[in-house]
């Protein structure tokens, strides 16, 4: 198979409308199985009673934020290295995603902070660059939004959407580098998870549900950005009069 | 089974404000972000439709 065949916007659109199909039900199957394990088959916490159930959605997002982010900015870098038109649309569908999913890491763990530390939010390591997180997505969108130019508008928020990816490891290890309120990683890759297997179970159907959703909204978005910047070309005519 | 039935299930174990406040905002959001996506891309259909319409010689 030829993947550079997908590789221009034409030949990428209805394939992506494939693939947003099927991503979006794998992602509701995935999140009603791993809701069903998260209040059903997971035992209530010791320590945290019910309250703990918040991180079946909470370190799902969390994750996401951070790994939305490394996938805009990959993209990102392929379009300003090679030009690639497809690179750069695909970086201005994912950052709203990623945004969502920064918002409900900082939501969800604000609701979990009050029953568990005793406050909303603490400028902790931890917090405060998971906020610095969503803030370079919205500086993302609007320096993508305040440029006419559709591929000076990529190349800008290419450079922003780089520079920033500094912040991901900041995120990532700030529990190991500064001693705060946050608590270490309870799942890394090189230990075996500190938690009870279906708690563990219920919140990695979810972080798949959470993964294949933001496939399939990001490829949605990436449709209707294609379509509004190819809209004079005759293939998108024939798309537009096909789908009317 | 956690649970002795369904007022102990929405009640969480006291923490119904908590866990229920943080599933129902995420829950909305991915679905507002979905109708969202849906809505622009019929506007986008609309809008296209109309401008290839008037480019007919």
């Amino acid at each position: 198979m030829n993947w550079f065949h997908y590789s221009s916007p034409q030949t990428f659109f209805p394939l992506a409308g494939v693939l947003a199909r099927g991503f979006g039900a794998a992602a509701v199957v995935f999140c009603i199985v791993g809701l069903y394990i998260g209040f059903f088959i997971a035992p209530t916490d010791h320590q945290q009673g019910e309250a703990y159930r918040i991180v079946f959605i909470h370190v799902p997002a969390a994750w996401m934020s951070m790994f939305l982010y490394l996938v805009m900015a990959f993209w990102a870098g392929i379009g300003l290295a090679f030009g690639t038109r497809l690179s750069g649309m695909m970086a201005s569908a994912l950052a709203p995603t990623g945004a969502l999913f920064t918002f409900v890491a900082l939501w969800t763990g604000s609701l979990w902070g009050k029953p568990t530390w005793g406050t909303w939010w603490v400028w902790d390591a931890r917090l405060t660059s998971e906020l610095i997180l969503l803030f370079l997505y919205f500086g993302f969108m609007a320096l993508q939004a305040a440029i006419d130019d559709a591929r000076r508008a990529d190349r800008a928020g290419a450079v922003l959407a780089l520079v920033g990816v500094v912040n991901i490891p900041i995120i990532y290890f700030s529990v190991q580098w500064w001693n705060t309120l946050h608590q270490g990683a309870s799942v890394s890759l090189t230990s075996a998870p500190t938690m009870a297997a279906t708690m563990f179970a219920g919140m990695i159907v979810m972080a798949f549900g959470f993964w294949f959703y933001s496939i399939a909204a990001a490829l949605m978005r990436a449709r209707c950005i294609i379509l509004e910047r190819e809209r004079n070309s005759e293939w998108a005519k024939e798309v537009v009069k096909g789908l009317k | 089974m956690n649970w002795a039935g369904w007022a102990d299930f929405f009640a969480m174990g006291g923490y119904a404000l908590y866990v229920w406040g943080s599933y129902a905002v995420t829950l909305g959001l991915m679905v507002m972000e979905i109708v969202l996506l849906a809505l622009r891309r019929r506007g986008i259909l609309g809008r296209l439709a109309g401008i290839h319409k008037r480019d007919k010689p």
